[in-house]
């Protein structure tokens, strides 16, 4: 029972399909239009028409891609390219991405205009759309008109005699005219019925497989994406690094420097009172001293910034163990790394996890945490487990907004699960190559 | 008493021969590279070894492992660690014998001379001395250990005290209570983390070693 209901369904289905035929013909017919019109005086037509053709294909797809989903349960996605942003200039002009413009709404005009039209995928909207009148009938409807001729028939001992005399002369193979005929018609209507009812499924599948052909991302979309999406990394990369650099330095130039001019002023001092008054000499060498334990100090929590001495030393698996000890909750580290990533790497998951271990002291409320590493398959995976509240949010709050973009850099990726009253596990994935395991420094040898 | 110091720049490397010299130390070797250090311990036996975590040609932590792999050879060789870092991790892997006669300080604290030479002394008979830096992190970090958790904030202090490598005498000063009233806060350490009556010195080793989370029976 519940399998005539599916293929009643698809029957049904397609009949629904059926009205992107419908659609695809009258856009077709508008294309055709625009094309007439361009080679005759009516030019004008062109683009308005073109406008229309893109619109509704792109709406109509859209549509087909949903269908996809829900009645197929496949997964096609969308090809087509991110929407720039308006950006309005200090002058107070509109950047569209390739022109000025001095008002918003043309501005948006050109915008929608250069997005929708030189993306392939449009085309591809299109090319579908004008087919489906063709394919889509063939594909859709025709279970529909199979079941269709078959009940006319089943009726046929009840109705031959109007048809005759309507002129239909045949039915299938028999030829009609009597009542013994008539009766003949019955059981090849019936498995006429029958067989539009099996094949209902199976072409509303081949239609949904047709469709994603011309509906899913190309590879060149797949590669102009990717290549949109390193850029916006290596943009943010080359901002961070250079808040960094700004960092540092004002860190150097308030910090340690001045210290350093101080101590030099208070030396000069001390110069001229060391005979004179040898007690207030002593004292301001006390302070000498506590002023370059300082400058020490500052310099020290500096590099730990920059670049972990631990890192550096030994390396990501103690380096995060180091930095487990450091935070101030029981965590367990499991490290199955052979060998070391390149620097950058390591220094990019070494502040990943440093980030999310601060944020689990700081927002969790977790009495344990748990980190792990792995490196497999040209992967370098890291799991952060904590048994806290959960409730974390990647969206909002710079902590995790922050690992992302950190492993962003690098074509990484961070998956969040957090669900209100925890517990809550991040998963980081890094691509990269692992060299050597590093040889023993303690033989002596080396 | 001889030394052997382990630091590859040269500044810090001839002032602090200057300042050894200054204090009664004979220098036997002043060495710049990991391998070169092991050679010079084996080679000359020293009272104390003074060493710098990272050194040529790796640059990484050599100085750390070859003070390790001596004090396998000889255990209880006594080894001051130098830094201009400090991790709990080196801190553990350094107290992890259990032998004593170990010290850990950042580079900072040689400014202060007698304090370093305070140091010195205590790690040279057999003393334990870590930095106060690793100590306050401790602090924050495993406030919620399981013996730990026992003490009293006072016992803490003076638990945090011995850590840094003081006498009984030298904490009372620090805290201004008698010496009496120290050693019955150690015996009270000693009783709550369950370290058996025995040599004195080692018991308090194994209290900071508990201290720190790392091996203990």
């Amino acid at each position: 029972m519940p399998a005539l209901i599916n293929r009643l369904q698809a029957v049904g289905r397609g009949i629904a399909l059926g009205g992107f035929a419908v659609a695809g013909s009258a856009v077709s017919a508008l294309l055709i239009l625009a094309i007439l019109s361009n080679i005759s005086w009516i030019g004008s037509f062109t683009f308005p028409a073109l406008c229309l053709v893109c619109v509704s294909a792109r709406t109509l797809a859209r549509r087909r891609r949903a269908l996809a989903m829900r009645w197929n349960n496949r997964d096609i996605p969308s090809p087509y390219f991110q929407k720039p942003q308006l950006q309005r200039v200090p002058h107070g002009w509109y950047w569209t991405g390739h022109d000025y413009h001095k008002y918003k709404w043309v501005a948006w005009w050109s915008l929608n205009v250069t997005w929708v039209g030189r993306d392939p995928g449009t085309w591809r909207d299109v090319l579908w759309l004008v087919c489906e009148p063709v394919v889509g009938v063939i594909l859709c409807l025709l279970p529909a008109g199979l079941i269709g001729y078959g009940l006319l028939g089943l009726s046929m001992p009840w109705t031959w005699r109007p048809l005759t005399d309507a002129g239909m002369g045949w039915y299938g193979p028999v030829q009609l005219g009597s009542a013994g005929a008539a009766w003949v018609a019955v059981p090849i209507g019936l498995l006429i019925v029958l067989a539009g009812f099996v094949l209902a499924p199976y072409l509303l599948e081949l239609h949904t497989r047709w469709s994603a052909l011309l509906l899913r991302p190309t590879k060149l979309t797949w590669l102009g994406r990717r290549l949109q999406r390193l850029t916006e990394s290596l943009e943010e990369a080359t901002t961070a690094q250079a808040a960094e650099l700004r960092r540092i330095e004002r860190n150097l130039h308030d910090g340690a420097q001045a210290r350093l001019v101080a101590m030099g002023l208070k030396l000069g001092a001390v110069e001229a009172l060391i005979d004179r008054d040898p007690e207030a000499a002593k004292a301001l060498v006390t302070q000498i001293q506590d002023a370059s334990a300082q400058a020490l100090a500052e310099l020290r929590s500096l590099v730990r910034g920059i670049h972990p001495p631990v890192l550096a030393e030994r390396g990501l698996g103690d380096a995060v163990r180091a930095l487990a000890l450091d935070t101030p909750l029981p965590v367990e580290v499991s490290v199955d790394v052979p060998g070391r990533a390149e620097p950058p790497i390591e220094a990019c998951a070494y502040f990943a996890v440093a980030e999310s271990l601060t944020n689990v002291a700081k927002h969790a409320g977790a009495a344990h945490a748990w980190v792990t590493l792995r490196h497999a398959d040209g992967v370098l995976r890291i799991v952060v487990r904590d048994d806290g509240r959960g409730g974390a949010d990647p969206t909002r709050g710079s902590g995790l907004a922050g690992v992302r973009r950190r492993l962003g850099t690098f074509e990484g990726t961070l998956s969040v699960s957090s669900p209100p009253g925890g517990p809550t596990v991040l998963r980081m994935e890094l691509p990269c190559a692992l060299s050597s395991p590093r040889t023993s420094t303690s033989s002596g040898t080396g | 008493m001889r030394v052997v110091l382990a630091e590859d720049l040269y500044l810090l490397r001839d002032g602090m021969t200057h300042l050894l010299a200054a204090h009664g130390f004979e220098v036997v070797a002043a060495v710049e590279t990991g391998p070169d250090l092991v050679s010079a311990l084996a080679e000359y036996e020293p009272d104390v070894a003074v060493v710098d975590v990272r050194l040529p040609p790796t640059f990484t932590d050599e100085g750390l492992q070859a003070a390790l792999v001596a004090r396998q050879q000889k255990p209880g060789l006594p080894i001051l660690v130098l830094s201009q870092h400090v991790e709990q991790l080196y801190a553990r892997e350094l107290l992890a014998d259990g032998s004593g006669g170990v010290g850990y300080l950042l580079k900072d604290r040689v400014l202060n001379a007698s304090q370093f030479m305070d140091a010195l002394h205590r790690v040279m008979a057999g003393g334990t001395v870590m930095d106060p830096e690793v100590i306050s992190k401790l602090l924050t970090g495993n406030a919620a250990d399981e013996p730990l958790a026992a003490l009293t904030p006072r016992e803490r202090d003076v638990l945090s005290l011995m850590a840094e490598g003081r006498s009984n005498a030298a904490i009372s000063q620090r805290l201004h209570v008698s010496e009496g009233a120290v050693g019955k806060h150690t015996a009270s350490i000693f009783g709550k983390l369950g370290l058996a009556p025995s040599d004195d010195d080692n018991r308090r080793v194994l209290a900071v070693l508990a201290y720190l989370g790392g091996t203990r029976e």
